[in-house]
């Protein structure tokens, strides 16, 4: 269990300017989920609106301002439009555990859907409020319930335990910190009895929020990458029992004071005015159009989608059975597999065998330098920097300078550019030319290889087989008859 | 050439003019490292103001003036823009989709849990070969698994906590990684598993606030990164320099995904400033921008065809945005759903999109008709990562209860 988190973040880097060692203060701060807790926390108490909160008798005594989770979950799933009570249950035990309400006798902050007896919390001991309770506070709270005469007030073990461990870590402080518990007490013993009861569970549970029954999700635990938006970064810490302060000040490791969000200087509003007019003119394409090609899109590939359609033999995750994997991985592909060929050229090239194929293709109409110099152009593209200038220089010498092995054929235009391009090579010196080069292989070449035997043939290969099998099969059985 | 000291001095004014009349840094990028143009309004001070004079105030409140009256100006185009789009969005996604058929119920299910890390999971990648993963977490630690077997193969203890990022090369040989230490670091992977693998450690990414994500592009030898800092940057592996930084998120940029297309050059970003922002890798300069989240943008993926992508907020909702109409599309929320979405990822048609919540559960939504088709339980605190294995026949999670999880 971790209440005081040592930031051992770097040992040895010169990046981070805090040091090792200093004590982290993960603070709450309103992110939009507390928002939207707090408000859903405040419905669920309005008199109308919400549960019905009462005093209950039991036994000799009363029972204040409590609520049963059976009607916690019932509100949660009228008024969230849940469908599913486990559903219910689990996102009140999350509210539970971020605390602001709790089970009046048990320090784990769970929702059950039953007679369990809930309070609610205290808008002063809400998360939103930035609590950074020390490890002081925490003995002080320890030692003030050990003068309390009451069973319902003993510690728990592992309350005991941590007692145990600030008594020797306070060591030196611990008269001071007794004087503040009886001080407590005193306080507390003036206090009307059904207020106490309740405030006594309320701070109790706002220790079980902070001090976590271990094994406990500590709710409190923040990720590391928003904790620039304290409400005061600079804060100093701030005692739940109104104690003079310490002094440390609390500071986030990653952003330090001179850290901040860039305000929009001059240049940004200028530049974004340019972003904003490029925009304008921008053509853009109708919604339904859209709504068509996304349907269109993910209707095509449905039956390659495993989570959609069951792949065969099986899904290796299910069922333990990795042939799924070596099918795909052979040098036959399936009709499927050769279909999804056919869907665009790029689904073609993405797979090693449609490109293998395509190349063929391209090879037997002699027009293969095509493709080959887009393939060349990719492995540019891919190349260590260092590598690029020469590769660039191999690729104009290959195919298109004058006289060259496997020469393409550019327009003028394209091929001024990428001349131009090549006075400073680099990997997108080939753009243009690329780009030339797929759209016409695209609208020619890919569609003449749809067309072919070569790719006809393999995308109905299967059913030849089988025709041809099960001639064989009948001929061998009227056979038989005849012998 | 050498100059007598008077020439060059002549020379160094005359030139550094001529710089800054070329590249003012306010409408033109040429320089390949636009950190070098950030310093020159230093220079600019040295060699073209002269000290303060009594005219500074006028030119002040001049500045103010002209500042206020762009930003005017800029608030005038923002509202011109979204009125010409608004004239185009003459349906929504779901209505269309009312023809499509219903998708049926769902078994999905944990089929693998990976134990092994000492603290939260933070960030994990498939390798191509779809089986291994590489996983990160806060205590510093980098493992790779065969996930199928659940087998670890490699173990790399970082030098710092809250590794953040980490990726698989696409050959499988290597791994990058790394969060607060601010940079991005490639580890080969050898067969020999007695072998150090930090050992052969190699710095990549130098960037000035923790490494929130990095991403191979198609090869081994280029890294995309995005960083605290603000920025993006694409690096060459090889010899660590940087190839393109990209500028204009104005807080944290949380997270990247590099277009699927083979031909594509672009790739899209997401951050704190609540922006998801398109960017063309080879020039630096962002192509287009959306505004809708309320709040930090914790996640970006692009849908399988490249023509639209998803993404997750802290505000507890996923979005659409389709990159030819410019425009947010569909809207994945429900009243039940109060916490933040970390990350999120497309079956492979992309008709399902995943969401890994911070109520620490998994929202399955059907992407064209706008519902929930299944809730999952399972992990024991948040889902900090999630991604869909290369062949789509499942997806893992990584969560701050010290797991991961293949589901399928």
């Amino acid at each position: 269990m971790i209440w005081s988190i040592s930031a051992d973040f770097e040992r040895g880097s010169p990046h981070i300017e805090t040091n090792c060692n200093y004590k982290m203060q993960y603070t709450n701060w309103p992110i939009k989920s507390n928002v939207m807790i707090e408000d859903i926390v405040t419905r669920i108490q309005d008199e109308t609106e919400g549960v019905p909160i009462r005093t209950v008798k039991s036994f000799m005594t009363k029972i204040p301002s409590v609520v049963t989770g059976a009607d916690i979950v019932q509100w949660l799933m009228k008024n969230l439009s849940i469908e599913d009570p486990a559903e219910a249950m689990h996102i009140g035990s999350l509210i539970a555990a971020q605390g602001y309400f709790f089970p009046i006798s048990d320090h784990v902050l769970s929702l059950k859907d039953d007679g369990t007896f809930y309070r609610f919390q205290a808008p002063y001991f809400w998360p939103s409020n930035c609590w950074e309770p020390e490890n002081t506070d925490y003995a002080i709270y320890l030692c003030k319930r050990t003068m309390q005469n009451k069973t319902r007030l003993e510690l728990a073990d592992y309350e005991a335990e941590n007692l145990a461990r600030l008594q020797r870590a306070f060591a030196r402080k611990w008269e001071f910190i007794y004087m503040q518990a009886e001080a407590q007490v005193k306080i507390d013993r003036k206090k009307d009895k059904t207020e106490r009861k309740i405030l006594d569970s309320q701070e109790r549970a706002f220790w079980d929020v902070h001090r976590p029954v271990p094994g406990c999700v500590n709710t409190t635990e923040m990720d590391i990458r928003k904790c620039r938006r304290m409400k005061n970064p600079h804060r100093v810490k701030k005692s739940v029992y109104g104690l003079a302060e310490e002094g440390t000040q609390s500071q986030s490791p990653i952003h330090t004071p001179s850290h901040h969000c860039r305000k929009g200087t001059k240049e940004d509003v200028e530049k974004e005015i340019l972003f904003l007019n490029t925009q304008l003119d921008r053509h853009c394409m109708k919604m339904s159009k859209v709504a068509e090609s996304l349907i269109t899109y993910t209707e095509q590939y449905m039956e390659y989608d495993p989570f959609v359609t069951a792949p065969e033999p099986s899904n290796p995750w299910t069922s333990d059975d990795p042939s799924f994997w070596d099918l795909e991985a052979s040098k036959e592909p399936s009709q499927q597999r050769v279909k999804k060929w056919g869907f665009s050229l790029e689904e073609a090239l993405k797979d090693p065998a449609g490109q293998e194929l395509f190349l063929k293709f391209l090879e037997s109409e002699f027009s293969s330098e095509n493709l080959r110099f887009w393939l060349a152009v990719q492995d540019l593209k891919r190349m260590p920097q260092q590598e690029v200038a020469q590769r660039a220089q191999d690729i104009w010498t290959e195919f298109l300078a004058e006289g060259a092995p496997s020469s393409i054929n550019l327009d003028s235009h394209s091929y001024e550019r990428t001349s131009q391009n090549l006075k400073d090579p680099g990997r997108y010196s080939y753009e243009d030319a690329q780009d030339h080069i797929y759209k016409l292989m695209k609208s020619d070449s890919y569609t003449r290889f749809l067309r072919s035997n070569v790719y006809q043939d393999l995308l109905m290969a299967r059913k030849k087989v089988c025709v041809f099998l099960s001639v064989i099969n009948t001929r061998v059985s009227s056979n038989m008859y005849f012998v | 050439m050498i100059y007598p000291p008077h020439v060059e001095y002549f020379l160094k004014i005359v030139f550094s003019e001529t710089i800054l009349r070329m590249c003012p840094h306010l409408l033109l990028w040429p320089c390949e490292n636009p950190f070098r143009c950030r310093s020159l309004p230093a220079q600019r001070k040295i060699y073209m103001r002269s000290p303060p004079i009594p005219e500074m105030a006028t030119q002040e409140v001049q500045l103010n003036e002209t500042l206020a009256h762009l930003k005017t100006e800029s608030e005038t185009l923002k509202s011109k823009l979204e009125e010409e789009r608004a004239k185009l969005h003459d349906v929504e996604l779901h209505q269309v989709a009312e023809k499509v058929e219903g998708l049926g119920q769902f078994v999905m299910k944990t089929r693998r849990t990976l134990k092994g890390h000492g603290n939260k999971v933070l960030c994990m990648d498939w390798c191509k070969d779809k089986r291994r993963i590489v996983s990160s977490s806060q205590d510093g630690k980098v493992i790779v698994w065969d996930a199928f077997t659940t087998n670890k193969e490699h173990a790399v203890t970082m030098p710092c906590t809250w590794v953040m990022a980490c990726a698989y090369a696409p050959s499988g040989c290597a791994v990058a990684c790394g969060g607060l230490d601010n940079k991005c670091s490639v580890y080969p992977l050898s067969l020999d598993k007695n072998e150090n693998l930090a050992a052969k450690k190699k710095s990549v990414a130098m960037h000035t606030n923790y490494l929130s994500a990095c991403s191979f592009t198609n090869s081994d030898m280029q890294i995309l990164t995005s960083s605290g800092d603000g920025t993006c940057a694409l690096w060459d592996v090889e010899s660590g320099q940087l190839l393109q930084s990209f500028h204009g998120h104005a807080a944290d940029v949380l997270c990247l995904d590099l277009a699927p297309s083979e031909t594509g050059n672009t790739f899209v970003s997401g951050g704190c400033d609540k922006k998801a922002n398109v960017w063309d890798m080879r020039s630096g300069q962002c192509i287009q921008s959306f505004e809708t989240h309320e709040s930090d943008i914790n996640s970006v993926r692009y849908y399988p065809s490249g023509d639209a992508f998803a993404s997750g907020s802290d505000d507890a909702t996923c979005r659409l945005y389709d990159l030819r109409a410019d425009r947010e599309v569909a809207i994945y929320s429900k009243e039940s759903i109060i916490f933040g979405v970390s990350s999120v990822d497309f079956s492979l048609s992309g008709r399902l999109l995943f969401g890994g919540y911070n109520d620490y559960t998994i929202n399955v939504w059907d992407v064209l008709k706008g519902t929930r088709v299944s809730i999952l339980f399972g992990h024991e605190n948040r889902v900090s990562t999630l991604r869909v294995s290369p062949d789509g026949t499942a997806f893992c999670t990584g969560s701050w209860d010290h797991t991961l999880r293949i589901w399928a």
